[in-house]
């Protein structure tokens, strides 16, 4: 392979109708490496893994996964790949074991191949107690792991994750993690979608941040980071008026310009909450001692904000109003831990 | 690039015979994981075999006293059970369409786009599914049937070929709702959308009752539709008189409906979204 890029997207366009999901995208995700496109509900990820992974054809622009492309070439490529994701895509009336097993004979598997397979991956997914159980008896995380071991049944060496980490307790949470950084150890390149940046800061080598369907950043999550701050101060000073006097005393003695919405304050900082305490004595020798002081990690909301200078919002289109899920899913995925 | 390209061209020209080795087996491994569902959930099973049992009961001791007079002399019960026999393959196809626009809704579906598989598979393997359904289904209305008086009387390789008649014909009906499931992807429409299709199929039909007693206008749809040629046909395997020509009929909608509704299932599998 080379130094080939395992993915490659050059100018990728999607649209339903008048909507445009995915708006001139391109990236390139070297071999053995863990990719990151991160953005809110809505924002076109899925629909990013869906045309790499063949179920949905580009309006324009091409894909290719290990120098094959996802439209004329897609038999190739799904057999290239593994695709895992927020719905857990396993047949719930199945044992583990039986779903995994078909998968096997799915991809082609030589026969002999595939109980040994099941058994292995049941193991690796500490799923060998629950694995001769109808999946509708597992619990959320189970299912979750059962999905992704699945994906592995043929050790495809690209694997696309959409979202493989909503809705995990945290606990899961990490445990997916180290076992994504051991596949990438392997020699898997890795392609995950996410909402958290915090996700994408631990995980990823490069992030590409995609709002409406077009690509914001692509950068690696240090740099990300240290141009946002990593960590994020919120005063709220009860009155506007008192807000930006605050602002202004902040914005002379400290590196950053507060942002100021109606009584509430916001800060970016790159030193965690050291800058706290200064901050504070400076606020009381003004008079100025907030109502509430809240210290949390940086989150995609705060990314946009950055980037865009606007919070990160679903498009309307979604149902149940998805706008609200993108900043309330970051705020506290940032305080989760 | 070029070099694997042109390796994939030949792999194509030389591996057909391969490729369609590949799209039974992909379509049975399908097959197999939709017969462990119903395994699973014995209530499908259970339903789908309760409500030919009402239709056979009802029709026998309801309509029998209406019916037989029509009949020159054969006994209902033997009219009535071939006809109960194509009523429950076609009834039973609509789980066809409702098994996989259930399967459109998960992730699975999805799952299964992004495989090496046949596209073809996902609607092999539930069509194939629900034919091992109506096998059980239609023996347990046999042992119905016997238990209420009918009786075979032309042989039992000729009843045998009738059941294999009314399978096939099971099986063909199953790709029109593969069809019906693809296009409506939910499980509640698919049914909604199945029953104006299939009670004018079934009831303006020679299952139940005598063609002849129907207005005339009704007639000429009702003589020539597949439910009619089947259950005719089937008539024919059971009670004895000339199959060739119903045989034949009711084998040439079979084969016409599949060579329609197949295509057109995967073509929609293809490019479901």
């Amino acid at each position: 392979m080379g130094d080939r890029d395992a993915i490659a997207v050059d100018g990728l366009t999607r649209t339903f109708g008048r909507l445009t999901a995915l708006d001139d995208v391109s990236f390139h995700v070297p071999p053995q490496s863990i990719f990151g496109l991160l953005g809110p509900n809505g924002a076109g990820k899925s629909t990013a893994i869906r045309v790499l992974t063949t179920i949905l054809t580009p309006t324009g622009g091409r894909a290719e996964v290990l120098g094959y492309d996802v439209v004329r070439q897609a038999a190739t490529v799904r057999g290239l790949i593994g695709l895992a994701g927020q719905y857990a895509a396993v047949d719930p009336n199945l044992t583990g074991r039986e779903n995994l097993r078909l998968i096997g004979r799915l991809t082609h598997l030589p026969r002999s191949r595939i109980r040994p397979r099941a058994g292995e991956l049941l193991e690796r997914f500490d799923l060998v107690d629950a694995a001769d159980r109808p999946v509708r008896t597992y619990s959320g995380g189970m299912r979750r792991r059962l999905d992704i071991a699945a994906a592995l049944v043929p050790a495809p060496p690209v694997l696309l994750l959409d979202e493989p980490t909503t809705g995990l307790d945290p606990q899961s949470r990490n445990a997916l993690w180290a076992m994504i950084r051991e596949l990438v150890g392997e020699g898997t390149t890795v392609l995950l979608t996410t909402q958290y940046l915090e996700e994408a800061d631990k995980l990823a080598d490069r992030v590409v941040v995609i709002d409406h369907g077009r690509v914001i950043v692509d950068d690696t999550p240090a740099t990300l980071k240290s141009r946002l701050g990593n960590t994020v101060i919120e005063l709220d000073m009860a009155e506007a008026r008192r807000a930006s006097r605050a602002a202004a005393l902040i914005g002379d003695g400290f590196a950053d310009r507060p942002d100021v919405d109606g009584p509430r304050l916001t800060l970016a900082s790159r030193d965690g909450s050291r800058p706290l305490l200064d901050m504070l004595h400076l606020l009381e020798g003004n008079d100025l001692v907030p109502r509430t002081v809240a210290v949390r990690e940086s989150s995609l909301d705060d990314v946009f904000l950055a980037l865009t200078g606007h919070h990160a919002e679903a498009d309307g289109a979604g149902p149940g109003n998805a706008g609200h899920d993108g900043p309330d899913g970051g705020a506290g995925e940032g305080s989760s831990p | 690039m070029t070099a694997a390209t042109a390796t994939h061209a030949g792999t194509r020209t030389a591996g057909s015979a391969r490729h369609l080795l590949w799209a039974l087996q992909d379509g049975m491994a399908v097959a197999w994981r939709n017969m462990i569902g119903l395994l699973r959930v014995p209530r499908l099973l259970v339903f789908s075999f309760i409500q030919p049992l009402v239709f056979v009961l009802m029709f026998r001791y309801v309509f029998g006293g209406v019916v037989e007079p029509a009949l020159h002399g054969v006994s209902y019960v033997d009219f009535l059970v071939p006809g109960i026999f194509v009523q429950t393959a076609v009834f039973g196809s609509m789980n066809t369409a409702i098994g996989l626009a259930t399967d459109m809704q998960t992730g699975l579906m999805e799952r299964f786009r992004s495989l090496p598989m046949a596209r073809s598979a996902v609607l092999v393997g539930r069509t194939t599914a629900d034919l091992a359904r109506n096998v059980v289904v239609v023996a347990l209305m046999t042992a119905v049937g016997f238990a209420i008086g009918f009786r075979i009387h032309a042989g039992v390789p000729a009843f045998l070929g009738g059941v294999l008649l009314v399978l096939a014909f099971g099986f063909a009906m199953s790709w029109i709702f593969a069809v019906v499931g693809m296009a409506v992807g939910d499980p509640e429409t698919a049914q909604a959308a199945a029953f104006p299709v299939l009670a004018p199929l079934v009831f303006a039909s020679a299952a139940f009752i005598p063609v002849n007693t129907m207005p005339g206008w009704l007639q000429a749809f009702a003589y020539h539709q597949p439910v009619s040629k089947t259950a005719e046909a089937v008539r024919a395997l059971v009670l004895g008189g000339p199959t060739q020509t119903a045989v034949w009929e009711a084998l040439a909608w079979d084969a016409g409906i599949v060579a329609v509704f197949a295509p057109l299932g995967v073509w929609l599998y293809r490019r479901a979204v």
